[in-house]
């Protein structure tokens, strides 16, 4: 097992990474120079792949995708067990909340193993299930893709900011000024980011920062120019900034052209998990992934096809400083 | 027909209407709308209230719906109709071709307004016959001052808008998505029923933006004509020239909101351009409708005394001196409660550099008692039509002109 899941991931880098994302060794590598260097702190991203992950009938595995999980938050959290990882992101008596993306459907919506997985390992960490909430814009979307409703009890809640409505006052910051969900505002210490690996035909790509359109009243206003400088500019809202603790971005399932709605020609299994706590680095190496798949297809990149994500440089950029999208300050590490 | 005001900024009904009229308003804290009023509402409410008195002026769009707790879902399917102005792409995506901005809009997205939608490669509005404001109003608070003036407006609004004004009034409907706001369902025949009911010549599209419930608006026009009702609509006028002519060209009278004079101020304030705008109103002088211009002026922002000039000299040039333009009064609101309310002053500076270009008909708004709120004769300087709030009175012009000198005086009057 092991020598096969060495092999493919090699397979895997080979296939996603371009060569500016280095592995781990690599970056060390880079970094052990015979004279001393300036330290650089780096982003970590960790992708954890799993070319075993789906059983016969293709569906995602619920006990594979909670190993890549936990190979996933190990690494990048440098702990040894899972719940020791998670204990580092949640205390008991926080109030969790799990930002999925269900635009997508069944096909292409954050899968539904994976927040099991990640719903079981916070409970272990000392959640209580009716302090973590999955959720999205609209519960009937959200139903559509595959979420149980669930709005009270003892479990795990589930449900859209629908059911809730969006805070009254508006939050402003440079060219956002929106209402909140207050699923966000009223029902979460810790947000934790689900978005899926995927093409937008407007910003190029939608991955850690543009899920966050979905906390949102009025998203459609803040699509025209490439989403820039929006979606920068709503991810440094405090209510957001300050309760975003990590990015799960579903990988299982993703998509490289036709997006944000689920189109099965261009869609790919990956078979993995991008885990950050930098949005921004995050994007960045999704983005490459996802140009490395156009490339592979024959198609332009999205610069080509005038669709080249700039907002992820936006959201690096001195006036909001939410990451970084220089890869010789991204660690990437293939586990 | 001419309406009075009672002490309580009500609309007199006739006896018979009275209970329909308090259904109306249970309905509107009940049924549908059962929610508790939340302050917002409740402050809108006591504005509502205030309306006769004149305090109402301040807050031109009133929109007496309480606030939605979320709580409830609308059945979408009935308010649902596939777009009419559009364009298919390949993949499934679709060019809007509704308004300058043309969205080109994936699958399952929606375009900048919020109310059209995507899904499978076909666009559909969501807002047809999907009413989250409706009000009985004096035309005078569209403005529309030369369009049978003391009389009724059946007014009524979806959501959405297709630009987004930082000084936006009524932003809680406008900046909205449809599912975000009550709504009730109230097809065409039902608007021209009730404008029929509530005596009112007129039904008025307006408080949001009626170009992107423009499918929604031509039935409704259709219905109301059939009725023997006119229809008016209050615009941002940002709208293609074809879409312009078919769903306009259905109304009686149209009011355009132009915002500034410079494309700077329509790309950073109102997120939109400016030149369309003045295309749309070309285009209207051109079909022949009445149109009236409202200006809002916003302190620092378009208050620049070359601006105001411009401004009066394009419309001399391109649409006559007969077509009224009203000065109106900002009120800090939204994204913009930096900035003061607008001077007298600087209203009264706009209106002389209007006049002393030449323009015919030039108006002060949103400031009651105002004397520039009157109409006086370009020829003898006789008032025509005093106006104290919205109420208007000692309505003079008779066949189009002047009693006392004959000038003509364009508008629609009463026959």
């Amino acid at each position: 097992m092991s020598a096969m899941r060495s092999a493919s991931r090699r397979d895997f880098l080979k296939e996603c990474l371009s060569g500016a994302v280095l592995g781990a060794s690599g970056t060390m590598g880079l970094l052990a120079p015979s004279r001393p260097a300036p330290v650089i702190t780096k982003s970590k991203v960790v992708i954890a792949h799993d070319d075993q992950l789906r059983d016969a009938g293709s569906a995602v595995d619920s006990l594979r995708v909670l190993d890549l999980l936990d190979r996933a938050m190990q690494s990048l959290l440098d702990r040894d067990q899972p719940i020791e990882a998670w204990k580092r992101l949640v205390l008991p008596g926080d109030r969790v909340g799990l930002k999925v993306n269900a635009l997508g459907g069944r096909g292409l919506a954050s899968n539904l193993q994976l927040v099991e997985a990640i719903c079981g390992r916070l409970q272990e960490a000392g959640v209580k299930a009716s302090d973590i909430v999955v959720w999205d814009r609209d519960t009937d979307e959200m139903e559509r893709s595959g979420f149980h409703i669930s709005t009270g009890g003892s479990g795990v809640l589930c449900f859209g900011t629908d059911r809730v409505d969006y805070e009254q006052e508006l939050a402003t910051f440079g060219s956002i000024g929106s209402r909140l969900s207050r699923i966000l505002t009223q029902r979460c210490d810790v947000l934790i980011n689900v978005p899926v690996l995927k093409d937008h035909d407007g910003a190029g790509v939608t991955l850690a920062l543009k899920n966050m359109y979905g906390v949102i009243h009025n998203p459609n206003k803040y699509h025209p120019d490439g989403c820039n400088p929006y979606i920068a500019d709503l991810n440094m809202l405090p209510e957001i900034r300050s309760r975003m603790k990590l990015t799960i971005c579903d990988a299982t399932t993703a998509q490289y052209e036709g997006g944000p709605a689920y189109k099965p020609e261009y869609s790919w299994k990956p078979n993995a998990l991008i885990v950050s706590q930098d949005p921004v680095a995050l994007d960045y190496t999704g983005w490459q992934m996802i140009e490395r798949k156009r490339a592979e297809r024959g198609l332009k990149t999205l610069e080509g096809d005038g669709r080249k994500p700039h907002y992820i440089a936006t959201a690096a950029d001195g006036e909001h400083r939410l990451g970084t999208n220089d890869p010789a300050r991204i660690a990437v590490v293939e586990v | 027909m001419l309406h009075k005001l009672d002490a309580q900024g009500n609309v007199n009904v006739p006896a018979g209407d009275v209970a329909e009229r308090k259904r109306l308003d249970i309905r509107d804290e009940r049924g549908l709308f059962s929610r508790a009023l939340d302050r917002r509402s409740f402050l809108r409410r006591a504005l509502a209230s205030g309306a006769a008195l004149g305090v109402c002026e301040l807050s031109p769009h009133l929109v007496a719906m309480p606030s939605w707790s979320g709580s409830e879902k609308q059945d979408d399917t009935q308010f649902t109709v596939e777009a009419k102005f559009y364009q298919k792409l390949q993949n499934q995506k679709i060019k809007c071709k509704l308004c300058p901005r043309e969205c080109t809009v994936g699958d399952r997205e929606r375009g900048y307004c919020g109310v059209r939608e995507n899904r499978g490669g076909t666009y559909y509005s969501l807002v047809h016959s999907r009413v989250c404001a409706a009000h009985v109003d004096p035309v005078e608070k569209k403005p529309l001052f030369h369009y049978l003036p003391g009389t009724l407006a059946f007014s009524l609004a979806t959501a959405g808008c297709n630009v987004n004004c930082k000084f936006c009034q009524n932003w809680d409907i406008s900046q909205m998505r449809p599912e975000e706001v009550p709504a009730e369902y109230m097809p065409p025949q039902r608007v021209a029923a009730l404008a029929k009911q509530y005596q009112c010549p007129t039904i008025a599209y307006t408080y949001s933006e009626p170009v992107i419930f423009s499918e929604f608006l031509m039935d409704a026009a259709d219905a109301g004509h059939e009725a023997g009702i006119r229809s008016v609509v209050v615009s941002n006028g940002y709208m293609q020239e074809d879409a312009l002519k078919t769903a306009y060209g259905k109304m009686d009278a149209v009011k355009i909101d132009l915002k500034a004079f410079t494309e700077s101020y329509y790309s950073k304030v109102v997120t939109g351009q400016l030149k369309p705008v003045l295309d749309s109103l070309v285009t209207l002088r051109k079909m022949d409708k009445w149109t009236e211009i409202v200006y809002l002026v916003v302190p620092t922002l378009n208050d620049d005394d070359v601006e105001f000039r411009g401004l009066a000299r394009w419309i001399k040039t391109n649409l006559g001196v007969d077509v009224p333009l009203h000065f109106t009064q900002f009120h800090p609101e939204y994204l913009l409660k930096n900035l003061p309310i607008t001077p007298v002053p600087t209203l009264e500076r706009a209106k002389a550099i209007a006049d002393a270009e030449g323009l015919h008909y030039v108006y002060i708004g949103n400031v009651p008692g105002h004397p520039a709120q009157n109409t006086y004769c370009p020829g003898c300087r006789q008032m025509l039509v005093e106006r104290v709030g919205f109420t208007a009175s000692n309505i003079l012009i008779r066949k189009d002109s002047c009693p006392f000198c004959h000038h003509p005086i364009p508008g629609v009057w009463h026959t």
